[in-house]
């Protein structure tokens, strides 16, 4: 059966042949660009298309029904909109800053791509401290917020930025140790290591009820962390107009707002890897026979399906939650997950040693 | 005890949260909830509510006759006069009485908030709400109507 790790070890095997070392590491890159950038576009149509449709339907609307059928090209003109429209820079602005900050939080959704496993063998980079480059560098953009919000000289951006920067501060934490959880049971920070320990069941169903905790501590702090409601303070249309991208429009908009989405994949599929096994098909105990047709499912629409239901569990939330206020919003996170997730990660310790779980 | 409440409160919370999330699931798996409606396409169909406020009309029935008094209530319950009430004096013919009666009930759309309170302050249902909801014109003129058909007079035994 053809697989697509066969397929990038064909390809690699064959550049070599041909051009020799150098030049297949060149070709390799510039191919891996290509695939993030077009991987990167398809997924700002598709999720902006989702949440408008999904949004829709739990607000008993009809949702974007014109362009194209059932509404499909709705974003694609959208997009379009925005490419042809004026990229302004404010005069008060710090103009070299403000036209930075959307090419940062665009590159960081790049680099987090790095160490994501889409399917047996089929992974840029598999390096040995995948779970903590990732930690790592999605608190940097937290960065390019702040500075979009200080440049564009505008109280609201500003507002919006110090609150994410709180916000994103606060959450990573809790975020972190329910990654340690699955760290701890697993013993290694390597990606691929992660999945290959879920072959004989999910870490969801195999880590009794502390990793259910963590499950839904990750969830929520991650949507924190992804600015999205009922935790989208830094971005509030209520109170903020539009929070730390008031100032921006045209393609720099866009690159915000792209960002967001593509966050929203990147955080969901590092949750689909840990908790929900990546691209292991699903398994029960002794059923051959259900596991054999499970196997024939191809890893990278498992892991794309774990991710698109982490990505609706996350959409269902914004269209039903309030938002919170900054207090509660802190308060949620220093007097309940952080406790709740600091003693579970000791249960889960126990359970380690003591192997308790399957 | 602390705990307990503790305990407790993250309990409530979650479970205000799942009765939230109930709901909107609910929804987005069952179309036939959505009430938008489609207008320009369904005009044939169109379904609106009963107590849609289009404009405002005078009930007339089969032999022309309505139930308008005149006696201005509708007038001064207007709050951006909108209703002008034009009245005559009627003579009847056995008795050789007068009586009042309208000449003209002089309705301007364009003043109109459609906010139903000359129908309220109307004593004898005489004027009502319709349903119709498409008025632009490219003469603002044809926005003054006269609300009463033209004949009409007033049914017998309405004070």
């Amino acid at each position: 059966m053809p697989s697509l790790e066969n397929i990038t070890d064909d390809l690699d095997v064959w550049l070599y042949q041909q051009f020799g070392a150098t030049a297949t590491f060149l070709i390799e890159s510039v191919l891996i660009a290509l695939l993030a950038i077009g991987l990167f576009s398809i997924l700002g149509l598709v999720l902006i298309m989702m949440e408008r449709k999904v949004s829709a339907y739990m607000q008993v609307r009809l949702g974007p029904n014109r362009v194209g059928p059932k509404g499909m090209f709705q974003t694609v003109a959208d997009t379009l909109k925005l490419i042809v429209k004026e990229g302004m820079t404010p005069d008060g602005a710090d103009k070299f800053l403000f036209n930075l900050a959307p090419f940062i939080v665009m590159i960081i959704a790049m680099v987090i791509l790095a160490p994501l496993a889409f399917s047996k063998g089929f992974q840029i980079w598999d390096i040995n401290i995948g779970v903590l480059f990732i930690t790592a560098v999605s608190s940097v953009s937290v960065i390019g917020i702040l500075m979009a919000g200080w440049a564009s000289n505008n109280k609201y951006s500003l507002l919006g930025a110090m609150r994410s920067g709180a916000q994103i501060v606060s959450y990573e934490l809790s975020a972190g140790l329910s990654v340690i959880a699955i760290v701890v049971l697993t013993g290694s920070l390597r990606m691929s290591d992660i999945v290959a320990s879920q072959e004989n069941g999910w870490w969801l169903f195999k880590g009794h009820i502390p990793v259910l905790i963590a499950f839904v501590i990750f969830i929520i702090a991650i949507t924190a962390e992804t600015n999205r409601a009922p935790f989208d303070l830094a971005e509030a249309e209520s109170e903020l107009t539009a929070g730390f991208h008031t100032e921006y429009s045209g393609m720099k908009f866009a690159l915000f707002f792209l960002a967001e989405y593509v966050n929203i994949f990147i955080v969901c599929a590092v949750g689909a890897t840990l908790f929900l096994g990546g691209w292991m098909p699903l398994h029960f105990g002794t059923n051959t026979q259900f596991n054999h047709v499970m196997d024939y499912i191809p890893g990278i629409v498992w892991f794309m399906g774990k991710t698109f239901f982490l990505i609706f569990v996350i959409m269902w939330f914004r269209w039903t939650f309030p938002r919170l206020r900054i207090d509660q919003l802190l308060n949620l996170e220093w007097k309940y997950l952080l406790p709740i997730s600091l003693f579970n990660l000791l249960l889960v310790t126990l359970m380690a040693i003591m192997g308790w779980h399957f | 005890m602390f705990l307990k409440e503790y305990i407790k409160e993250v309990f409530g919370a979650v479970k205000s949260l799942a009765t939230g999330m109930r709901r909107t699931g609910y929804y987005f798996t069952h179309h036939k909830e959505i009430i938008t409606q489609q207008y320009p396409d369904n005009r044939d169909t169109l379904q609106l509510p009963e107590r849609f406020r289009g404009e405002v009309v005078m009930i007339h029935d089969e032999n022309n006759e309505h139930a308008c008094t005149g006696c201005t209530a509708c007038e001064l319950a207007c709050p951006n006069a909108t209703i002008k009430i034009v009245t005559k004096f009627d003579v009847d013919e056995e008795t050789g009485k007068k009586k009042k009666a309208i000449d003209t009930f002089v309705y301007h759309l364009e003043l109109c908030t459609f906010c139903n309170l000359c129908i309220e302050a109307c004593p004898t249902g005489a004027i009502k709400m319709d349903q119709t909801f498409e008025h632009s014109v490219f003469d603002r003129s044809k926005l003054t109507k006269k609300l009463n058909h033209d004949g009409s007079k007033i049914r017998a035994g309405v004070e």
